[in-house]
């Protein structure tokens, strides 16, 4: 053993099993500290210390073991948790899934140095999100509202189009009477490399690099990096938005790789498998990244998340998609049978939800006609979708007259409200108007969730 | 004799120290260097298995564990009302306040080893003794004093449980923190000083003197709830449902309306917004009950899903124990604990790290007699102590089983024990039916306990109508499987009718908006009358179905009257219910019209 300012070293590796080596002989080792592991041809890697008893270490290395061998290994125990060097400077930079420059821009000059996992935001001091993000796109704008300091996952199906439709959301996201440009933190995780090359080719065109940075683990890399990507993006948003004051959007893509790599983990260590194999602690893991979004009081600055995640055999109730809805404030859901339709966003709005959109919407915020909008257009539309199904066992021609209408707002509703251009950045009036032009197509008085007032105020049929 | 040992492994929230003989179970430890809270779980020649409350990382074998000599406990006294603590009890904005001070840059984070304690020490109450006397014999529950906790809320100085003597001093009315004693009691010869506060295990249960059965409703103003599916002061309850089905609005609107004196909202594993919804609305909404803010009748308890897991486990125990001990001063107190599958989710990890041999979906095998004890502690009592108080803890746990599938073990398990089963459905939820509680799915065991209440305080009648709404909406359910087949055109008048008023049960009854500032909300009263707006309309159409008339006419008769019953739950306030008699009979008029137009035409 050797010591030197708290790094300690080791060479007796007992085991070696998937992703962990077991090193024996260990004095003093702590529970999540970071090593260093020198295989005999000289090449480092690095890992944590998953388990520690009184002399021997489990260690998770994230390159992966290949190559490693139990004699001529040398194992460094660093004495820190994983740590990120943070600065502002960050942003219109690229790293690695660890959080290593990659770009061969300047060094970084580190601000603060901080722990990767971070520490939970104390409820109370948190302050609810309230402020209305708008999108351009009518279904989440009109629908499905987001608001700065939201969680608001997207569940795709491999094959759709979530990309661009985060793109998208990127490029047009404002907030209303503010100029300020959302800073963006973007992390892939295990994602393929034409993905990334869409996202940084977006990210150029649309001369957003400069306020963007991105961590970039790709699916050839080792997936044990992938538990650590969205905890280093993240540690830079929670530095960008509580210490520099900026607004941050963060996109993690695909949490399906990171839930993967997550039951990698587990079955090596053999531990109790919930459902699909999937480690039973995956809930709590999955929200320690989650919930690091938010506003504070106190703080100017805020972490705005969109996870996009592909849902296994477009399963919603597959585990990963089941955990993250139970996280985060709401879901995105795109949906196949519209993008087969020809349908852009493919979003099914009934399967989708945002629950933050109540504090984010209304007079002053949006309009004071969009709550009851909203109900009424997912209450038509719910009705016009089950009469679909009917109509189809017993036509249409046995429908009554108002039913009829319901079916025919339905398609109205997917043509005119839901279907837009990849570059329609639509106004929230126009969004609500748009609402309006198709409601007025079912009879007035099946709009029970609008008061008479509203309509009044603006049904086509009383306005101007 | 104070235990002291040494961390030998660690894995996660689980920590082992040896040389820990003499430990008992289930005592409070302090682990490592920080001096982190921990409890003792299991014992095993002198190696304590520890779950600790707090991060684990960073911490090494060979730290040292010193044992508290006491199990896991809550500080009980005034002061808590209006709180936000942690699972362990610590309380949150305390924290903040701390942390502000010592590490600025830090201090919107809950960071490690913060040792404060759960109420304030220099607070000073305004005591006003009660009507005991020097020398008087006391014991476990008696009251000594009254301090005004809160505008709402009259604190009840009591006797702690397990104390007895002869009362030797009692403190003149004045003001005192909760360090000051206030009374001694002498028993064997020794003098006792009582608090204002006092301690109290959370993992048993506080002592009443006879258990009694729920008699009373315990209003909640959601018309599903009070009118279909009641709960009673004292009774258990659960929530299942997938996510984003509507359990923690749910549970918000019982919080806030509800017709309980004191409300423990434990926030177990779910998100910290949901927290922080209930710290900045509850200030500023009134009690509907008493006009007061919201605020000062609750306590939240909050361990967020990216909290420690092991404080998770904890905090259902500190939250039923708070409510005990409102119990026990003779109030109502309602808990909700918004999710219950976290809680079992977090004893599932433990016993993983444990590696004890798993049973259903890796849930230990003692998870059902967990249930079966946290729910037990619900109920009506005769309290302990002079003078005679009787006291409720009613007690509601949302579920969230894994992809909406009540055939999962904490559904499953929590059925058994809980009488009341408010089964939400995805379904609905898409459909966007709020609340989406399945009026075919959920019951509950109540109905006929309450039904005197109604009968007595809203209507005789009630039971009645609420049996007749019920009826409808049973066989609507069975007649939409026919229509599925052949739609709607064979089936009878008499059923068409059904389907009509069914859907207007459905959107002028069952669904509720817990955002409309008119709805959210509805009186006994006004539950009433719509419920008897509806089926007085029915009967009548009934009858005209019967002689021969269509039900499409019946709908048609109503015009736009229709619009106006759909829309009564969100356009008539509870203070103008009257408005609904006057439709009412407006509803029937416009059928009387009907009658004498199909006799003309005859
Ligand atoms: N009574 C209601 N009135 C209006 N909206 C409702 C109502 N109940 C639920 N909702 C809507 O449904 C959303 C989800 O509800 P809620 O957050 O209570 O779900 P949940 O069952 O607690 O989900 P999770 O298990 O993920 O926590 C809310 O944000 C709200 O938009
Ligand atoms: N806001 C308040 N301020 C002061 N005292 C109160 C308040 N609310 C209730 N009390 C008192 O607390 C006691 C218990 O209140 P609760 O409302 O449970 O009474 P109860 O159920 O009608 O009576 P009992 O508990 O004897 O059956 C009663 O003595 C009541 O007078
Ligand atoms: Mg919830
Ligand atoms: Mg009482």
């Amino acid at each position: 053993m050797s010591s030197l300012y708290g790094i300690r070293e080791y060479s007796k590796i007992v085991e070696i099993k998937g992703p962990l080596i077991v090193v024996e002989g260990v004095s003093r080792a702590s529970y999540d500290e970071i090593v260093e592991v020198e295989l005999s041809d000289g090449t480092r890697r690095r890992g944590r210390v998953l388990d520690v008893s009184k002399n021997i270490a489990i260690v998770q290395v994230f390159e992966g073991t290949t190559g490693i061998t139990t004699t001529g290994t040398r194992v460094r125990f660093l004495g820190r948790p994983l740590e990120l060097p943070v600065s502002e400077d960050m942003l219109g930079r690229i790293f690695n899934g660890l959080g290593e420059p990659i770009d061969n821009g300047p060094e970084i000059v580190a601000e603060e140095k901080y722990d990767i996992n971070g520490s939970p935001i104390n409820p109370a001091v948190r302050a609810y999100p309230e402020d209305f993000i708008q999108t351009g796109v009518s279904a989440i704008d009109g629908m499905n509202t987001l608001v700065r300091g939201q969680k608001l996952p997207i569940f795709s199906g491999s094959g759709l189009p979530h990309n661009i439709l985060a793109a998208q959301i990127a490029r047009q996201a404002t907030v209303k009477g503010e100029g300020e440009e959302f800073g963006v933190v973007f992390a892939a995780i295990g994602i393929k490399y034409d993905d990334y090359l869409f996202f940084r080719k977006f990210f150029e065109e649309t001369g957003a690099l400069n306020r963007v940075a991105m961590f970039v683990n790709l699916a050839d890399e080792p997936a044990m990096i992938r538990l650590v990507t969205p905890r280093v993006a993240l540690t830079l948003a929670e530095y960008l938005a509580y210490e520099k004051d900026l607004h941050i959007l963060v996109i993690l893509t695909d949490m399906t790789n990171y839930a993967e790599a997550l039951r990698e983990i587990s079955s090596s260590r053999e531990e109790v498998p919930g459902r699909q194999g999937y480690p039973g602690y995956m809930y709590s893991d999955l929200a320690s990244i989650y919930e690091r979004a938010g506003r504070v009081h106190g703080k100017k600055g805020s972490i705005t998340q969109i996870p996009i995640l592909t849902m296994p055999n477009d399963d919603i109730t597959h585990p990963i998609p089941d955990l993250t809805g139970y996280i985060t404030e709401g879901q995105i859901v795109l949906s196949r049978d519209l993008y087969n339709k020809g349908i852009y966003p493919p979003i099914n709005v009934l399967m989708s939800l945002s629950r933050l959109m109540k504090e984010g919407i209304g007079p002053g915020k949006t309009r004071d006609d969009h709550a009851q909008v909203s109900d009424q257009l997912y209450a038509s539309y719910s009705r016009g979708v089950d009469l679909r199904s009917l109509a189809a066992v017993v036509g249409e021609e046995s429908l009554s007259e108002t039913d009829r209408k319901f079916l025919k707002f339905a398609d109205l509703f997917e043509k005119k409200f839901l279907s837009q251009g990849i570059r329609e950045n639509r106004s929230i009036e126009n969004t609500l108007d748009l609402a309006w032009n198709i409601l007025s197509e079912i009879p007035e008085e099946e709009l029970t969730n609008i008061k008479e007032e509203m309509i009044k105020k603006y049904h086509p049929k009383y306005k101007k | 004799m104070v235990v002291k040992g040494r961390i030998s492994r660690i894995t996660g929230p689980l920590v082992v120290a040896e040389n820990m003989t003499g430990i008992q179970m289930y005592e409070m430890v302090k682990v490592g260097e920080e001096r982190l809270i921990g409890e003792v779980t299991r014992i095993k020649g002198d190696e304590a298995y520890i779950q600790v409350y707090e991060s684990t990382t960073g911490l090494k074998p060979g730290e040292i564990v010193e044992g508290t000599g006491s199990p896991l406990s809550v500080e009980l006294g005034p002061g808590l009302l209006g709180n936000i603590y942690d699972g362990v009890q610590r309380p949150l904005p305390f924290i903040a306040e701390l942390l502000t001070k010592t590490s600025p840059k830090r201090s919107i984070f809950v960071e490690r080893g913060i040792d404060v304690s759960p109420l304030p020490r220099d607070k000073k109450w305004h005591f006003t003794p009660g009507e005991i006397k020097v020398g008087d014999k006391v014991s476990g529950g008696d009251l000594l004093g009254l301090v005004q906790e809160t505008e709402l809320i009259l604190h009840k100085v009591m006797v702690p449980p397990n104390e007895f003597g002869e009362l030797t001093w009692i403190a003149p009315e004045g003001d005192y923190t909760i360090v000051d004693p206030i009374a001694e009691i002498k028993s064997n010869g020794k003098v006792k000083e009582i608090y204002l506060s006092q301690r109290w295990p959370v993992r048993f249960p506080r002592p009443y003197n006879l258990k009694l059965d729920p008699s009373e409703p315990l209003i909640t103003g959601l018309r599903i709830i009070d009118t279909l599916f009641p709960m009673a002061k004292g009774g258990t309850g659960m929530i299942p449902g997938g996510f984003g089905t509507g359990k923690t609005v749910t549970m918000h609107g019982l919080a806030q309306w509800s017709s309980a004196n004191v409300v423990l909202y434990i926030g177990c594993g779910e998100r910290g917004n949901e927290m922080t919804e209930v710290l900045e609305r509850f200030p500023t909404y009134k009690d509907p009950w008493t006009g007061k803010p919201l605020m000062e009748r609750t306590v939240l308890i909050a361990n967020t899903s990216n909290m420690p897991v092991a404080a998770r486990e904890a905090s259902i125990y500190v939250g039923i124990t708070i409510a005990e001990f409102y119990r026990d001063m003779g109030y109502d107190v309602l808990l909700v604990a918004d999710s219950t599958s976290r809680w079992a989710e977090a004893l599932r990890e433990i016993a993983g790290r444990l590696e004890e041999m798993p049973a259903e979906e890796g849930y230990p095998s003692y998870l059902a007699s967990r249930l079966a004890e946290f729910y037990e502690r619900a109920g009506r009592v005769k309290t302990i102590g002079n003078p005679n108080r009787t006291g409720s803890v009613t007690v509601v746990g949302a579920v969230s089983p894994p992809g909406g599938d009540f055939t999962e073990p904490v559904t499953t398990h929590t059925r058994r024990f809980t009488r009341v089963f408010w089964a939400l459905d995805t379904a609905l939820a898409y459909s966007r039916h709020y609340p989406a509680i399945n009026w075919i799915l959920s019951y509950s065991a109540y109905v006929d306990t309450v039904s005197e209440w109604w009968a007595k305080n809203v209507d005789p009648k009630w039971k009645e109508y609420r049996d007749e709404i019920m009826d409808i909406l049973l066989r609507e359910n069975e007649l939409q499987e026919i229509v599925r087949l052949v739609g709607t055109e064979s089936l009878d008048e008499s059923d068409k009718l059904v389907l009509d008023v069914a859907r207007m049960i459905r959107d002028g009854f069952l669904k509720q908006n817990a955002f409309d500032p008119i709805d959210t909300f509805a009186s006994p009263k006004k539950q009433f009358e719509l419920m008897k707006l509806i089926i007085d309309y029915y009967r009548k159409a009934s009858e005209l179905v019967h002689s021969g008339i269509q039900a499409s006419k019946a709908k048609e008769a109503l015009g736009r009257l229709y619009v106006d019953i759909v829309k009564a739950r969100f356009s008539i306030p509870n203070d103008k219910i009257e408005m609904i008699e006057d439709l009412r009979k407006r509803t029937l008029n416009s059928l009387d019209g009907l009658k004498s137009k199909e006799v003309k035409s005859a």
